[in-house]
C-alpha cells in the first residue's frame, strides 16, 4: 500500500471516527435539551390548566360529560400536545382536541411518567387539584421529541455528507504535495548514474527526512570508500604484475642475446624463478579476495591438525630453502572459531611460508602453541624496526631484496582481522623473527 | 660508463646488470633507497636507472635529494605506473627520461646512451675523433672507413677517452669505469686493453701521459 493511500485511509478513519462522536454528543446533548424545556412546558401547561381551572372562570359540567377544548391547529407540533382532565372519580371532565380517548396516564401523583396509549408513547405531567377533584394531566408524544432531534441531526448530516468528497479530495491532494520532497528524493536517486557516491545535493529537507538522508548519504561514503579501496587495489595489483613481467621479459631478451652459455642458463633459471614468484603473487592476490568474501560460519578445527597441514603444504619449499620446518603444536588443541577455519589456515600458511623464505640455509621454522596464541618463529635476520610498522601494508617488501611478493603478512592480517583475532609482531632481537596468530576469544 | 641500478625486484634488477652490462654499460646494482645514498655517496656513476616503488621509500625522494644537492647526474625513471601524470611527475621531479614497465633492453641502453650523450653536450649519437667514427649503441667503429671491433672492454676504455678527447684520465679512473663491485680488478688490465686498441688503431693514437694516465692524442 502506498504511504499516501495508507496516510489518506488513516486521516479519513479519523475525521470520520471523530465527525460521528461528535454527532453522537450532539444529539445526546439535543435530546437533553428538548428533554428539559418540553418538560418545563408540560408542566408549566398543566399548571395553567388547573390554575384556570382553580379560579373558576371556567365551569365545569357538573354531567361529567367530556368537554373538548378547541385548539387551533398550528404548526406541525399542534396536534402533538394534548390536555385531559379528570374527576378523581375517574370520570373524564374535559380534554383537548385531537387528545386520545384513553387516559394519558395510570400514574396519578403529580409528577412525570410516560405511557403507552393506542401503540404511541407519551411523555404527561399529572397535576392533583383536590380542591376541584380533578387531575389534569397534560402530555405530548415522544415522536415529537425524536422528530426534533433527528431534525437537528439530519441538519448537521446533510452539510458534512456534502463536504466529505471535497474534505477527501483536499486531503488526498495535500498529502500528495507534502510527500512531493520524498518523491523529489526518489527521482534525484533513480537519475543518479552507479558511480555518482557524491552525497545528496543540500537544500532545505524537511525534519522527518534528514535521518534518511543521512543514512543514505553514510551509505554513498561507505561505498565510496570500498569502491576506493578496490580501485586502490586493483591498480596496485596491475602495478604490481608488471615489475614480475619487466623482469621476465628482461630475462628472456638476455637469454636470446646471451653470448655465452652461461648468461644464457642463468637468465632461463632467472625466467623459472619469476614465473614462480608470479604464481605466487597471483595466488595471494586471489586468497586475499577470497579471504575478504569468507563467509562467517562458525567452525571447530583441530590447530593440531592445522599446523601439520601447513607443513605439509609447504614441505615442498621448506626443502629447497634447506630450511626444517617443524609444528609443535600438541595433538588435541582444538578450538571453536567464530568463521571459516580457511582464514586461519591462510594466515599461518602465509606466516610460515614468510618465515622459510627469511630463514637462512640450514635454519629452522617453528610453530607452536600456547593457550589462544600460535606462533611462527624463524632464525632469520628479524624485520627491521624501520619497517615494522609498515611489515602488514599490502605490497611493503622486506629490504633484502628476497623472492617476497609483500602481500604474505598483508593476507595474515586481512584473515585475522576477519576472524575477530589479530596478528602481532614482537620487536624482533635481530636473531630470528617471530609472528604470533592471537585467536578471538583470548 | 658505470651506471647504478636501483631496484628491489631481484630477478629485474639482475636482469637489468646484465643486459647493461652487455650493451657495454659496467652496472652495479642496489635494492633499497638507503644503499643507493651510499654508493652514490661512495662511487662516481654517469647515470642512474632508478625504480619509483622502493621497500624504503619513493624513488623520486632519492631523485628530488640529488637534484636538490646541484647534482646533473642523468635519472632514467623506471616504473610500474606509467600514467601520463606519472610520468609528468617523474619528469618534473628532474628525472632525464621515463621507461614504463614492461620494456625493451635495447630500449633501456638507448634511452641511457641519449641522456648520458646529452649530459655530455653532445647530441650526436657517434663519436668522432682523427678519423675514428665511434657507435655506442653497436659498440664498434671505423677508422678512415675501415670496420673495427673491440671487446666490450676494450670498447669501454675507447668510449672514455673519447668522450673528452685531449682530457687525461687516470687507470684507476677508467678501471672504476671497467669494474662493478662484484668484479674483481686484475692487475695491468687497463695496460692490456689500451695495447690491444693501438694494435687496432696505430700506435699513436692514444698517448701516454707519464704518471698521471691515458688520452686521445691530438687532431692533426
Amino acid at each position: 500500500m502506498s504511504l499516501r493511500l495508507r496516510l489518506f485511509l488513516i486521516l479519513a478513519l479519523a475525521t470520520g471516527a471523530i465527525w460521528f462522536s461528535a454527532v453522537i454528543w450532539i444529539e445526546h446533548s439535543t435530546r437533553a435539551q428538548v428533554t428539559r424545556v418540553l418538560d418545563a412546558r408540560l408542566a408549566e401547561a398543566a399548571r395553567m390548566v388547573s390554575s384556570l381551572l382553580s379560579d373558576r372562570r371556567i365551569a365545569m359540567a357538573g354531567d361529567g360529560a367530556p368537554v373538548a377544548i378547541p385548539l387551533d391547529p398550528h404548526g406541525d407540533y399542534a396536534h402533538q400536545l394534548s390536555c385531559q382532565i379528570w374527576s378523581l372519580q375517574g370520570t373524564l371532565v374535559g380534554q383537548s382536541e385531537g387528545a386520545p380517548q384513553a387516559q394519558l396516564t395510570g400514574d396519578h401523583g403529580t409528577g412525570y411518567s410516560e405511557s403507552t396509549v393506542d401503540g404511541e408513547t407519551w411523555r404527561v405531567y399529572t397535576v392533583e387539584n383536590a380542591a376541584l377533584g380533578v387531575r389534569v394531566m397534560v402530555g405530548d408524544s415522544l415522536g415529537v421529541r425524536d422528530r426534533l432531534v433527528s431534525g437537528v441531526i439530519e441538519g448537521l448530516l446533510l452539510p458534512m455528507a456534502l463536504i466529505l468528497p471535497l474534505l477527501a479530495a483536499a486531503l488526498w491532494v495535500s498529502l500528495g504535495r507534502g510527500l512531493a520532497p520524498m518523491h523529489r528524493l526518489a527521482e534525484a536517486l533513480r537519475l543518479r548514474s552507479p558511480s555518482d557516491l557524491a552525497p545528496l545535493p543540500a537544500g532545505p529537507v524537511p525534519a522527518e527526512m534528514r535521518p534518511m538522508r543521512a543514512a543514505l548519504d553514510d551509505l554513498f561514503a561507505r561505498l565510496g570508500k570500498a569502491r576506493e579501496a578496490e580501485r586502490d587495489f586493483t591498480a596496485f595489483a596491475a602495478h604490481e604484475l608488471k615489475t614480475p613481467l619487466a623482469g621476465l621479459r628482461t630475462q628472456a631478451q638476455i637469454a636470446r642475446i646471451a653470448p655465452d652459455e652461461a648468461t644464457r642458463r642463468r637468465a632461463l633459471h632467472n625466467i623459472e624463478r619469476s614465473v614462480d614468484r608470479t604464481d605466487r603473487l597471483v595466488r595471494q592476490l586471489l586468497e586475499l579476495s577470497a579471504i575478504e568474501r569468507e563467509g562467517a560460519a562458525p567452525e571447530r578445527v583441530d590447530l593440531a591438525l592445522l599446523g601439520a597441514e601447513v607443513c605439509a603444504d609447504l614441505a615442498p619449499l621448506a626443502e629447497a630453502r634447506g630450511v626444517a620446518l617443524v609444528s609443535e603444536i600438541a595433538a588435541g588443541a582444538a578450538r571453536s572459531l567464530p568463521a571459516s577455519a580457511f582464514l586461519l589456515h591462510a594466515a599461518l600458511r602465509n606466516l610460515v611460508e614468510n618465515a622459510l623464505q627469511a630463514s637462512p640455509e640450514g635454519g629452522t621454522v617453528r610453530i607452536w602453541q600456547s593457550g589462544a596464541v600460535l606462533t611462527v618463529e624463524d632464525e632469520g635476520p628479524g624485520i627491521p624496526e624501520a619497517l615494522r610498522a609498515r611489515a602488514c601494508e599490502r605490497f611493503v617488501r622486506g629490504t633484502q631484496g628476497g623472492d617476497g611478493s609483500g602481500l604474505g603478512l598483508a593476507i595474515a592480517r586481512v584473515a585475522m582481522e576477519r576472524l575477530g583475532g589479530r596478528l602481532e609482531l614482537p620487536a624482533s632481537a635481530g636473531q630470528g623473527q617471530r609472528a604470533e596468530v592471537h585467536l578471538p576469544g583470548a | 660508463m658505470r651506471i647504478l641500478i636501483v631496484e628491489d625486484d631481484p630477478v629485474l634488477s639482475e636482469g637489468l646488470s646484465v643486459g647493461l652490462g652487455l650493451s657495454g654499460f659496467t652496472a652495479d646494482s642496489v635494492a633499497t633507497l638507503g644503499d643507493a645514498r651510499a654508493a652514490l655517496a661512495d662511487s662516481a656513476f654517469a647515470g642512474v636507472v632508478l625504480d619509483v616503488m622502493l621497500p624504503d621509500g619513493s624513488g623520486l625522494e632519492l631523485l628530488s635529494e640529488i637534484r636538490r644537492g646541484g647534482s646533473e647526474l642523468p635519472v632514467l625513471l623506471l616504473t610500474a605506473r606509467d600514467q601520463v601524470r606519472d610520468r609528468i611527475a617523474g619528469l618534473d621531479a628532474g628525472a632525464d627520461d621515463y621507461l614504463g614497465k614492461p620494456f625493451d633492453l635495447h630500449e633501456l641502453a638507448a634511452r641511457m646512451r641519449a641522456i648520458l650523450r646529452r649530459a655530455e653536450g653532445r647530441a650526436a649519437a657517434v663519436l668522432r675523433w682523427n678519423g675514428l667514427e665511434l657507435d655506442p649503441a653497436r659498440m664498434c667503429g671505423t677508422l678512415h672507413g675501415a670496420p673495427l671491433s673491440f671487446s666490450r672492454r676494450e670498447f669501454a676504455v675507447l668510449h672514455a677517452l673519447m668522450e673528452r678527447p685531449g682530457q687525461i684520465l687516470s687507470k684507476p679512473a677508467l678501471e672504476e669505469r671497467l669494474y662493478g663491485w662484484q668484479e674483481e680488478i686484475e692487475s695491468n688490465t687497463v695496460e692490456v686493453h689500451v695495447h690491444h686498441l693501438r694494435a687496432k688503431l696505430g700506435r699513436g693514437f692514444i698517448e701516454t701521459v707519464r704518471g698521471l694516465g691515458y688520452r686521445v692524442a691530438a687532431e692533426g
